[in-house]
């Protein structure tokens, strides 16, 4: 049914919004207990600065990270040669790009779960013999569950939508960048590419929906799991 | 086990200023809503952290302010059960009734089936916490603090949030914890009844200061805290046994230090320890012993002090071979009888004026 140039685009694009749901987990939930949770001078600042990929042209972050993590760059040289990591033109680039365009939405949905926690049931875990660690890991956790899957789903699904940053940062180079929205902006700048970039279309449909039905389902369970409703 | 409290805090408007020391296997804090009792409790916990003062039990010292001592609240060792019952949504009643056991809180002589049974909740370990009733869930928060191998256990009105039946329902649980675990508990209440069926020791706060602590007997038939003890809830407080049950009329005789009397009904054996409280308005006075009437509780003795007059009404404490009794009358009965000091009287008390939330297992 799909043909293997076809199949490729999808499994990079499943790829790229995997590891960037993945690597944005950590940074998304540490920021989401520091702004519900502490108080600090520059929290509305760096709200406001976590929000920015929400409101500015994606291709103004796609040009930031260029300047900032390609070869030349200064964190992007820094990193190639201390730990040989390079993001320029590769597909880990994407996945930067897409985790940087999804961290907003991530860090909303959990800093609202954890600002709807009933702390009080740190408390009582706490008279129960339950130090700082084990209430965040026995307690905290488990009860954001829910609104931490939140966040990453629809990290996820940010990063399959990525098109401004990626392309700005990383290029279009088939096999390596080359997510589906890439393919589908690539098919329609050649003549007589409308068929393939429909064929396409069809795909991000069925995967859009995909995502969304099966993030609901999951959703849900993680919700009777914690709440019992 | 001696617990020792001295705790300072500006909440805003309010100031609390408590300091008490106790001794009592239930030392009870009353007062109104808003006198301070959950935040002295808090402090005890290490939930609420006083600006200045000292918190120690057995001379082991949990907070002080001077000496920069703060130990965190989950190595207090306390277990506390909370008005709400705040279980752990997402685990099964077993799971929280053990989960003081994963912090190494393990008690060598509260084992989870002696509690289950203590506290009924057989039937209830692998549900959770939201498909409980209002007392499971209150029993299973005891039971949980008791796993947890607490030295003292603070509980912060424990029964607010239940119906009549189920208040009775746990007080009995707490009774029989206190006399089967022998582990001291501080607790809080704003109900006079629940007071005097459970505790021994009483601290009564008013706007955040202690205004009284000892003893209850004492505490409750002193005067000059009628009025913060609510204008129908003054009394006197009577530790007897059961000597007599007349099953026939229905009726108890209750044998204390000066005399014996009557209440009507008392669910308990011939010989059990019960404590009595006689509120001062169901008790009359008078200065002959009266013959042809109905009530069943004449007790003689004698006036000892008469209290400061409020409107109408006079309190009269009365001493009967050594136990004291709350007498409300009005002052126009003082001056008919021409009571004073040292005067002997006999003090009158229908025995169905004593109902069942008067009587306590002591």
């Amino acid at each position: 049914m799909l043909t293997a140039a076809e199949l490729e685009i999808l499994g990079l694009s499943l790829k790229v919004a995997f590891w960037s749901m993945l690597a944005s987990l950590p940074v998304a939930l540490g920021l989401a207990m520091l702004l519900a949770r502490a108080e600090f001078p520059g929290k509305t600042l760096l709200d406001g600065v976590i929000h920015l990929p929400l409101v500015l042209p994606p291709v103004v972050i796609g040009y930031l990270l260029l300047v900032g993590f390609g070869r030349s760059g200064p964190i992007g040289a820094f990193l190639e040669e201390q730990l040989g990591i390079v993001f320029a033109f590769r597909w880990s680039g994407a996945a930067l790009a897409a985790a940087v365009m999804g961290l907003p939405l991530a860090v909303r949905a959990m800093r609202q779960s954890i600002e709807a926690l009933d702390r009080r049931l740190e408390a009582a875990a706490a008279t129960l013999g339950a130090g700082p660690f084990a209430v965040f890991a026995t307690v905290t956790l488990p009860l954001i569950g829910p609104g931490v899957l939140n966040g990453m789903l629809l990290a996820f699904a940010r990063s399959l939508g990525e098109f401004g940053a990626t392309i700005t940062f990383v290029s279009n180079i088939p096999g390596e960048t080359q997510t589906l929205p890439l393919a589908i902006y690539g098919f329609t700048q050649v003549p007589g590419g409308d068929a393939q970039a429909l064929r396409l279309c069809v795909l991000s449909i069925l995967l859009s929906l995909a995502a969304l039905i099966g993030s609901e389902l999951l959703l849900r369970r993680a919700r009777r799991r914690t709440q019992g409703a | 086990m001696r617990l020792e409290v001295a705790a300072a805090k500006r909440l805003g408007a309010f100031a609390l200023e408590a300091e008490f020391a106790s001794e009592g296997r239930v030392t009870a804090l009353f007062g109104r809503s808003g006198s301070g009792k959950t935040s002295v409790l808090n402090a005890i916990a290490g939930l609420l952290r006083p600006e200045r003062g000292r918190i120690a039990i057995d001379g082991e010292t949990l907070f002080d302010a001077a000496a920069r001592i703060d130990v965190p609240v989950h190595r207090r060792r306390l277990g506390y059960v909370f008005q709400e019952g705040r279980l752990l949504p997402h685990l099964t009643v077993r799971q929280n009734l053990l989960y003081g056991q994963r912090f190494g809180r393990r008690s060598a002589a509260a084992r989870l089936d002696d509690v289950v049974a203590l506290l009924g909740l057989g039937g209830a370990l692998a549900r959770h916490p939201h498909d409980l009733s209002g007392g499971e869930k209150q029993r299973a928060a005891i039971g949980r603090a008791l796993l947890a191998d607490p030295r003292l256990l603070l509980m912060d009105e424990p029964l607010a949030s239940l119906d009549t039946e189920r208040k009775g329902e746990i007080l009995y649980y707490i009774e029989r914890l206190r006399d089967e675990t022998g582990i001291p508990i501080v607790y809080v209440s704003h109900s006079i009844d629940e007071v005097v069926r459970i505790a021994d020791t009483v601290v009564l706060l008013s706007e955040g200061r202690v205004l009284d602590a000892g003893p209850i007997r004492e505490t409750m038939a002193r005067m000059e805290l009628r009025p913060f003890l609510g204008r129908f809830e003054g009394g006197a407080v009577l530790e007897a046994h059961v000597a007599e049950q007349d099953l026939a009329n229905g009726l108890t005789r209750l044998e204390f230090a000066g005399g014996s009397i009557y209440a009507p009904d008392v669910d308990a054996l011939i010989g059990e320890r019960v404590r009595v409280r006689v509120r001062a308005r169901d008790v009359s006075l008078a200065t002959v012993r009266p013959e042809a009437i109905s009530v069943l509780n004449v007790l003689p003795g004698t006036v000892k002090a008469l209290g400061e007059a409020s409107g109408a009404s006079v309190d009269v404490q009365i001493d009967v071979a050594g136990t004291v009794l709350l007498a409300r009358i009005t002052r126009k009965s003082v001056d008919a009888l021409a009571l004073v000091p040292g005067r002997p009287v006999y003090a009158l008390v229908k025995a169905v004026a004593i109902d069942r939330h008067s009587v306590g297992w002591a």
